[in-house]
């Protein structure tokens, strides 16, 4: 990594010593590659698309006037017999917010230069991705099964439909862009691109271990918005 | 007056890291069409911008000629008034306002004035042009499908842009829609790199403190657009939504052409919400680089230093953080609770305050300098004035009381039109005029220069002035005609006339603009490399213009701010900011303590 040597004077303590640190030579954040500064600058920006569509929701949650679907009752899973109120969520988020640890996993073993170790870690990462992909899809078919359409269903108000595939939806595009990734960075790690610093196809970058970093920020993000998503969906 | 240069430092710091490599293409195609190059980008933006504006100019014509004659001349029906006051709002606001500031203004100057090789991530900075090449040919694409494209206004306020009967209802708005929203993909692709470049790929020496204000402004105003951006990006989803599924988010239940409609319970305010929530930052997005441009051009062209840089730096921060939490103001008249119209009230005309700072300490740099009145000074003057004489109008209708009667009159058209459409397009020339010989190696001529300038100017407020007092009369804006309205008196009918007349004007001195932009490209004087004996490091690269890299075989090293302008007891009137104090060259001491008073 860059060294994270500052330079001029030494900092005042306090908040002028912050300014003066972001504010000084060449990097505002040392020791930060670009592509890490990106993602997190990406992700600031995904952030507000997810906020608002939640806002989003709650106002249309407000504002009809029709009564909302009982959550509990809509997202039952029917086992041995009987309901079980959101058994299938609780599985899907266990196995998004275990993939997290999985990724941290494969940026350890990145930085330690473990070639296979970081792709295995990273295949099962996107495994694990995959497997709740395939159960969002398990969920929506029920639910359409159920009769329930973006402009309509069975027991209420039709924002109920429309906010969650829309909510949802736009959740699991973000996770299969993910697992696309992860499967080609995995690759990449395997044949040892990265090691090698080989120029990646398109951009023609130079690979470097700090990709595997970058894309678990990406990842952690997108489970980090799944727990919203599952608390204001699912649990109100 | 500072007695030695300011802040200059002897040396610049260490390396923190190694050296950017760039893809050098050998094809004409790599070079100049699928191009990774910063500099080739950002012409190809402003390019796509300026034609895509020439559209809505003409659109605008087209409405001030229904307007002005409305019984001798009917060019245009009452829907296509509608649509063109859509496309020419939207166009004017999105497709060549922002591309132009960020994509055109920002490509170029950011890496040559950070001191960078080219943008952080070439490749997706290409992307990014076409992107949003794709998002302009989508946008045009509305004129010719099925009924044309929307007349909704460019709020594009629901329910009534996605029901029928409105113009562009069936395919216009779907289009316009689709094509917001993959603007915002690829102008996201873009800022991400602007961002990341300003914050992490200046060169030895270039701490954010000695940025030039341009780079300042742009930066800023791509930081706000990141935030802002994904409240559009949400509204435009949803309405797409509700427009080809059926979902009722922003559709209540409603009557039309007789029938029920089959979608209830949604809430149109939302839409609002989220639209203002970027719209007013959009403002900001366009005038905050328009602000570090004109810092730029009045200290380059008055000699002077900056007055208050650091305190313009803040501002720029604070009006960009502001800015997101006035948004209602544009709803006073939507049915929100008087208690939140006077929270936004308050928020409003707080951000005055900075903005108004901000007009002092241009005004202070001028005050007493060696004013060269070069066309982009003229262009920089000027912008001073139409923005003030906009933000004054801006704190009545910032008021929710007289607002409410103001609101939806020409009152308004004439404020925004001051403050965010003729304000940053006069900085916009200044900094062409300033900037050409840069990017061409040749400089534009000045005496079609000042004619443009005149014209447009004086044009303007011909234009825009008078339409205050129509507000005031009680104008509504985007109608077609006013007919028998009893509360329209007679004379507004001359009034608009008039209008008319000084927007046909104004039209045609932007031709003899783009005579002159040709003409000087083959003909113009050759420029030199800094003709306007600026600091920044954009006049010292050892090309004109400046090749692939910048910067030839080595980058360079900063020493001081961007303002050294006049310095007393220094032969030349400015210090770039590459020299090193040793090698600054003195004046003989008998000179001595002359003009150092200011
Ligand atoms: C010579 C230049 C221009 C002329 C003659 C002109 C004229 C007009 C006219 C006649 C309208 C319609 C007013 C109405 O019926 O309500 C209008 C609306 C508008 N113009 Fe311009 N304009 C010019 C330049 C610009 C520029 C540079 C911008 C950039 C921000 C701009 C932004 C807008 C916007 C946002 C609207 C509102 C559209 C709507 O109501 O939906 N205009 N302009
Ligand atoms: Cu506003």
């Amino acid at each position: 990594m860059a060294d994270r040597r500052t330079s001029g004077p030494t900092l005042e303590p306090g908040w002028r010593g912050l300014v003066s640190d972001l504010a000084s030579d060449q990097r505002a954040f040392k020791g930060v590659p670009w592509s890490k500064a990106m993602m997190w600058l990406f992700l600031l920006s995904d952030i507000f698309i997810f906020a608002c569509f939640l806002v989003g929701y709650m106002q249309v949650r407000i504002t009809t006037p029709e009564p909302w679907p009982s959550a509990s009752e809509v997202f039952a899973l029917h086992l041995g017999g009987r309901d079980i109120p959101l058994l299938l969520i609780a599985i899907m988020t266990f196995i998004l917010i275990s993939s997290s640890g999985t990724m941290a996993l494969a940026v350890k073993c990145g930085y330690e230069r473990r070639r296979l170790a970081t792709g295995g870690l990273l295949i099962l990462t996107a495994l694990l991705g995959a497997s709740f992909v395939g159960m969002q899809a398990f969920e929506w078919t029920t639910l359409i099964h159920e009769g329930v359409r973006p402009w309509s269903n069975p027991w209420g108000a039709a924002q109920f439909g429309a906010a969650f595939f829309l909510i949802t939806g736009f959740h699991g595009t973000h996770v299969t862009i993910g697992v696309i990734l992860l499967i080609v960075m995995a690759a990449k790690v395997v044949r040892g691109s990265l090691a090698a610093e080989r120029p990646g196809f398109l951009t023609r970058r130079r690979g470097r271990y700090e990709m595997v970093e970058t894309l678990g920020l990406y990842w952690h993000f997108v489970d980090l918005v799944w727990v919203f998503i599952f608390a204001f969906f699912y649990l109100w | 007056m500072h007695e030695r240069e300011y802040e200059a430092s002897p040396e610049a710091p260490p390396a923190e890291t190694g050296e950017m490599e760039l893809v050098h293409p050998r094809t004409f195609i790599g070079k100049y069409i699928w191009s990774q190059d910063a500099k080739v980008i950002a012409i190809q933006y402003a390019v796509t911008a300026t034609a895509i504006g020439l559209v809505a100019l003409v659109l605008s014509l087209l409405m001030r000629l229904q307007l002005g004659f409305p019984n001798s001349l009917s060019l245009i029906d009452p829907e296509s008034y509608l649509q063109y006051v859509t496309m020419h709002g939207m166009i004017m606001v999105v497709y060549l306002l922002t591309a132009i500031f960020l994509g055109g203004f920002g490509n170029y100057l950011i890496p040559l004035m950070c001191g960078a090789r080219d943008m952080a991530f070439p490749y997706l900075n290409m992307l990014s042009f076409w992107v949003y090449l794709a998002s302009v040919l989508l946008l045009v694409a509305g004129f010719f499908v099925g009924d044309g494209s929307s007349g909704a206004g460019w709020t594009l306020y629901p329910p009534q842009a996605i029901s029928q009967g409105t113009p562009g209802a069936d395919g216009g708005i779907v289009l316009m829609l689709v094509s917001l929203a993959v603007f915002i993909i690829g102008f996201t692709m873009g800022g991400l790199n602007y961002v990341v470049t300003v914050l992490q790929g200046r060169t030895r020496g270039m701490t954010l403190m000695r940025l030039p204000l341009t780079v300042w402004g742009i930066f800023m105003a791509t930081v706000m657009a990141l935030l802002a951006f994904p409240a559009l990006f949400v509204a435009v989803v949803m309405m797409l939504l509700d427009r080809l599924l059926g979902t009722s988010f922003f559709m209540p239940e409603m009557l039309g052409m007789g029938e029920e409609g089959s979608q209830r319970g949604g809430s149109p305010l939302l839409f609002q919400h989220l639209f203002w929530f970027f719209g007013h930052p959009e403002v900001y997005i366009v005038a905050l680089p328009a602000f570090g441009i004109v810092s730029d051009l009045i200290a380059t062209h008055a000699r002077k230093n900056i007055f208050g840089y650091r305190m313009m730096v803040w501002a720029i921060i604070i009006i960009g953080a502001l800015s997101f939490v006035v948004w209602a103001h544009h709803m006073y008249v939507s049915g929100m609770s008087p208690y939140f119209g006077f929270l936004f009230a308050t928020t409003t005309l707080i951000v005055a305050v900075p903005t108004a700072l901000k007009v002092y300490n241009w005004v202070l740099t001028l005050w007493r300098g060696d004013i060269h009145l070069t066309v982009p000074m003229l262009f920089a003057i000027g912008f001073l004035f139409t923005f003030v004489n906009g933000g004054l109008s801006g704190l009545f209708l910032g008021n929710v009381t007289v607002d409410v009667p103001l609101s939806d009159t020409y009152f308004v058209v004439g404020h925004f039109h001051m403050v965010m459409a003729v304000a940053p397009v006069l900085v916009i020339f200044g900094a062409i005029y300033h900037w050409y010989p840069k990017i061409t190696g040749r400089m534009l001529d000045a005496t079609l220069g000042k004619v443009h300038f005149w014209v447009t100017f004086l044009g303007t407020y011909a234009i825009y002035y008078p339409m205050h007092f129509l507000g005031l009369a009680g104008v509504p804006r985007r109608y077609y005609a006013y007919g028998e309205t009893a509360f329209v008196p007679d004379s507004v009918q001359s009034l608009n006339a008039f209008i008319t007349i000084a927007a046909l004007v104004v039209a045609a001195a932007q031709l003899l603009f783009l005579f002159n932009l040709a003409w000087s490209l083959f003909r113009g004087r050759e420029a030199g490399p800094n003709p306007w004996r600026a600091t920044t490091l954009e006049w010292q690269t050892p090309h004109t213009p400046p090749r692939h890299g910048n910067f030839g075989d080595e980058l360079p090293l900063v020493y001081r701010w961007p303002y050294d302008y006049s310095v007393p007891g220094v032969k030349d009137d400015y210090i770039p900011q590459n020299v090193p104090p040793q090698a600054v060259e003195r004046e003989p001491a008998a000179d001595r303590g002359r003009g150092g008073e200011s």
